[in-house]
């Protein structure tokens, strides 16, 4: 070993940057950095794709200057509980900046991934006025931005390959964004714009899709309608990814006949979505897609009901991945098991959260899933009730989770058979599932749980708790015992300054902590600011009257702390409090 | 060990209390102890409860989430905002059905219909005929509604007045805002022949 260390060292620069080009995840290049000064410098000259995953981690000018041949960027912004608005907006988030120091250093930015950010249509400008080469911009729940900035990206950016807009919220100003793509601008690759609440120009877009040979990823809104849909598939047959729009019409139509004609042609569609508006008489016109899917998102599908969904589950027999709305059942979820013999990522969300007379999943649709599907390693379930009995079999059934998410729609619901708390399952998860990274516990939980997840939890990198736990020490088996944790959300949990105090030093191995409604006073917030100067521990105060009163004694609504390189951040909010 | 010392009392206060608990509702400690466990920021319901009284039965039977309305607490569940809204105006479509204002000229007051109960035409204006007593008659394409002196018309998203019977059903369904069942010579202008 020590023989080929000091090797290495003697090849030339450019033979360790080849080496280090067959590094593509961001974690490997963290690792191969810290190896030594001259690896560390090699690695940093050579870097060109760079995640951060908390905007406020670093400046855009520091991140330039130790990575000045970036290309990608991918950027995350709010805190994940602002996704179930515990955020309150303008908090910030701003991507504007990085846009602008990139601008002022000549970055060849040609990737841009934003999660959780805000911004302008002028910052949308700015980025595709300056950036020639300028291939790919993905957007997840996003915001501050309108189709006129969409349309100025459309417009300018001559090399676009990839415009992907995932649940962003994006106003609508009737501008004709896809018409600006020009007549000159065939290299798309991938379009998603299914979130898009406006009207398109339908010619346009059938344009565009016919003068990109190299499509193969469409996402339409619900503004798409059937016709359109099957004049598009007749001209990009060679799709892999598709989401319709509405697709609704008269099954005994030539149109409809067309369609069917059409989607045979597209035996390259492995992922499915959509279906904003449906007919449920149209979709065996989908069925010949089914028996080569592997990934199928019906989540944004109301329309179709238990029994349609179930027919058209039995013939995805290939299927990896599920997204799906709890109407399909328990029952729907042991068709699932029976036929998805390859899943791997299932998702159930609630259709009708709070509606009266209503039943969602329970534990029967999980269990028969986990018995069914050996490969499933990722779940979100939303379900009404959920018991120990039923997560133990679970945690034996599939010990490959690495994503283990369950939202039960009561937050305190106990083990709806024993009426006992739902310690003993989740922490049979945690046992079993020895590679879990994220996990998210719901249900009336004791101290006990985190006992086991300390205990056990090796791996783990999120954890999200919320109405959980008795006392502190729920909260100190966790940061005691979780050496990997990255990221810890917790809402309205009895867990006080006694647990957010025994290891401050623990914080600057996080990426951040969220704690809102909990036991936390402002006194142990400041003491904790003060001990470790490398974190921002921001105060969100809706009710601006903490500066006034200034009574360390209170306890703090909401509390987000995180490590930083760059200080206080200068564009925090009046009602955000950085101590 | 304070939920025990807890639960320990709990036991001596039942056992004098009067109950106002449904007979047969089970009331073990524990499902008491869930809620009193359950720190300050309880849920909206039982807080509520607790205030009133000190009647632990009243409160388990909040806390134990009963199907009927629940007070809403900030993200619970977890559902991203876009998720939300979408699937909520699905489902307001979804339950109300799918009702549209019927005008008939010269009647004093308009009717209102749900057009997710008629499979197609024929039965939609066998519906109206029915209503408002009156014979539309067939359609063509050609000649529109002949040998009736109404003809059934909608106002379609755009705001124009359309002919019912054009478009396909499901077309026609999502594009509809209102009918309007016209008479006389300004039906003829849509092409009723007589």
């Amino acid at each position: 070993m020590c023989v080929f260390q000091s090797t290495i060292n003697y090849f030339p620069e450019e033979v360790l940057e080849h080496v280090f080009d067959f590094l593509s995840s961001h974690r490997d290049r963290n690792a191969v950095s810290l190896v030594c000064k001259s690896w560390c410098r090699v690695e940093r000259f050579s870097r060109e794709k760079v995640f951060v995953g908390n905007c406020y981690a670093v400046s855009p000018e520091r991140l330039l200057s130790t990575f000045p041949r970036v290309r990608s960027l991918t950027l995350k912004g709010k805190p994940h509980f602002a996704d179930f608005n515990l955020v309150p907006p303008d908090w910030g988030g701003y991507l504007h900046p990085w846009i602008d120091a990139m601008v002022k250093a000549r970055a060849n930015l040609e990737e841009l991934r934003l999660k959780r950010m805000v911004l302008s249509d002028d910052t949308l400008d700015l980025l595709a006025h300056s950036f020639p080469s300028f291939k790919s911009l993905v957007l997840v729940s996003c915001e501050g931005f309108t189709t006129d900035g969409l349309a100025a990206i459309a417009a300018n950016c001559r090399s676009l390959r990839e415009l992907d807009l995932q649940e962003n919220e994006v106003e609508d100003r009737r501008g004709q964004w896809l018409s600006c793509f020009p007549d000159s601008c065939t290299s798309l690759v991938s379009l998603n714009f299914a979130c898009l609440k406006g009207e398109v120009n339908l010619a346009a877009l059938e344009r565009l899709v016919a003068r990109c040979p190299n499509l193969r990823s469409l996402r339409l809104n619900h503004a798409v309608p059937l016709d359109a849909l099957q004049r598009i598939l007749a001209q990009a047959p060679h799709l892999v990814d598709l989401g319709t729009g509405s697709f609704v019409h008269d099954p005994d139509s030539e149109t409809y006949h067309k369609l069917k004609n059409a989607i045979q042609n597209c035996t390259s569609i492995r992922s499915l979505s959509g279906f904003l508006e449906v007919a449920s008489r149209c979709l065996p016109s989908i069925y010949p897609l089914c028996s080569s899917l592997t990934s199928l998102n019906l989540s944004y599908a109301p329309g179709i009901y238990s029994n349609e969904l179930v027919n058209l589950i039995r013939h995805c027999k290939k299927l990896e991945r599920l997204w799906i709305l709890d109407t399909i059942g328990d029952k729907g979820l042991g068709v699932v098991a029976s036929t998805c013999k390859e899943l791997q990522e299932l998702r159930v969300f609630p259709f009708d959260p709070h509606g009266v007379g209503y039943t969602a999943v329970t534990e029967e649709g999980l269990v028969a899933v986990s018995a069914g599907c050996p490969k499933l390693n990722s779940i979100l379930y939303f379900c009404q009730q959920m018991t120990n009995a039923a997560l133990i079999t679970v945690a034996k059934n599939c010990p490959n989770f690495i994503r283990f998410r369950l939202c039960t729609l009561n937050p305190t619901v106990p083990d709806a058979v024993t009426q006992l708390p739902l310690d003993e399952g989740f922490g049979a998860i945690v046992q079993s599932c020895k590679g879990l990274k994220r996990l998210s516990v719901s249900g009336l939980l004791t101290d006990q749980v985190f006992l086991y997840i300390g205990m056990y939890a090796e791996q783990l990198e999120m954890l999200s708790i919320a109405f959980a736990g008795e006392s502190d020490k729920g909260m100190l088996y966790v940061l005691n015992g979780c050496k990997k944790l990255k990221k810890l959300e917790i809402r309205d949990s009895p867990f006080g300054d006694v647990a957010l105090l025994a290891d401050m030093g623990k914080y600057e191995t996080m990426r951040s902590l969220w704690m809102s409604s909990c036991e936390v006073t402002l006194e142990a917030c400041k003491k904790l600011a003060m001990k470790i100067p490398r974190l921002n521990v921001e105060i969100i105060n809706e009710n601006e009257q903490m500066e006034a009163s200034t009574d360390d004694k209170q306890k703090v609504e909401k509390m987000y702390l995180y490590r930083t390189l760059v200080g206080p951040r200068k564009d925090a909010p009046a009602f955000v409090w950085t101590l | 060990m304070e939920a025990i010392v807890a639960h320990e009392n709990d036991l001596n206060l039942k056992a004098t209390e009067l109950r106002l608990g449904l007979p047969g509702t089970d009331e073990s400690e524990k499902e008491s102890a869930s809620c009193t466990k359950n720190n300050k920021r309880s849920l909206p319901e039982c807080a509520e409860e607790s205030a009133k009284n000190d009647d632990l039965d009243a409160q388990h039977g909040d806390c134990e989430a009963a199907p009927a309305a629940k007070a809403q607490i900030v993200g619970w569940p977890p559902v991203r905002s876009y998720r939300k809204n979408s699937l909520q105006q699905k489902k307001a479509e979804a339950e109300t059905g799918f009702y549209v204002k019927v005008s008939m000229d010269g009647a004093p007051y308009l009717r209102k219909i749900d057009l997710k109960v008629y499979k197609g035409y024929p039965e939609l204006l066998k519906a109206l005929e029915y209503m408002f007593k009156l014979t539309i008659g067939e359609y063509s394409e050609r000649e529109g509604y002949r040998g009736s002196e109404y003809a059934p018309a909608y106002e379609d998203k755009d705001g124009d007045l359309m002919l019912v019977g054009d478009v396909p059903w499901e077309m026609f369904m999502s594009s509809c805002k209102k009918l309007r069942i016209m008479k006389g010579s300004e039906a003829r202008g849509l092409g009723c022949g007589v």
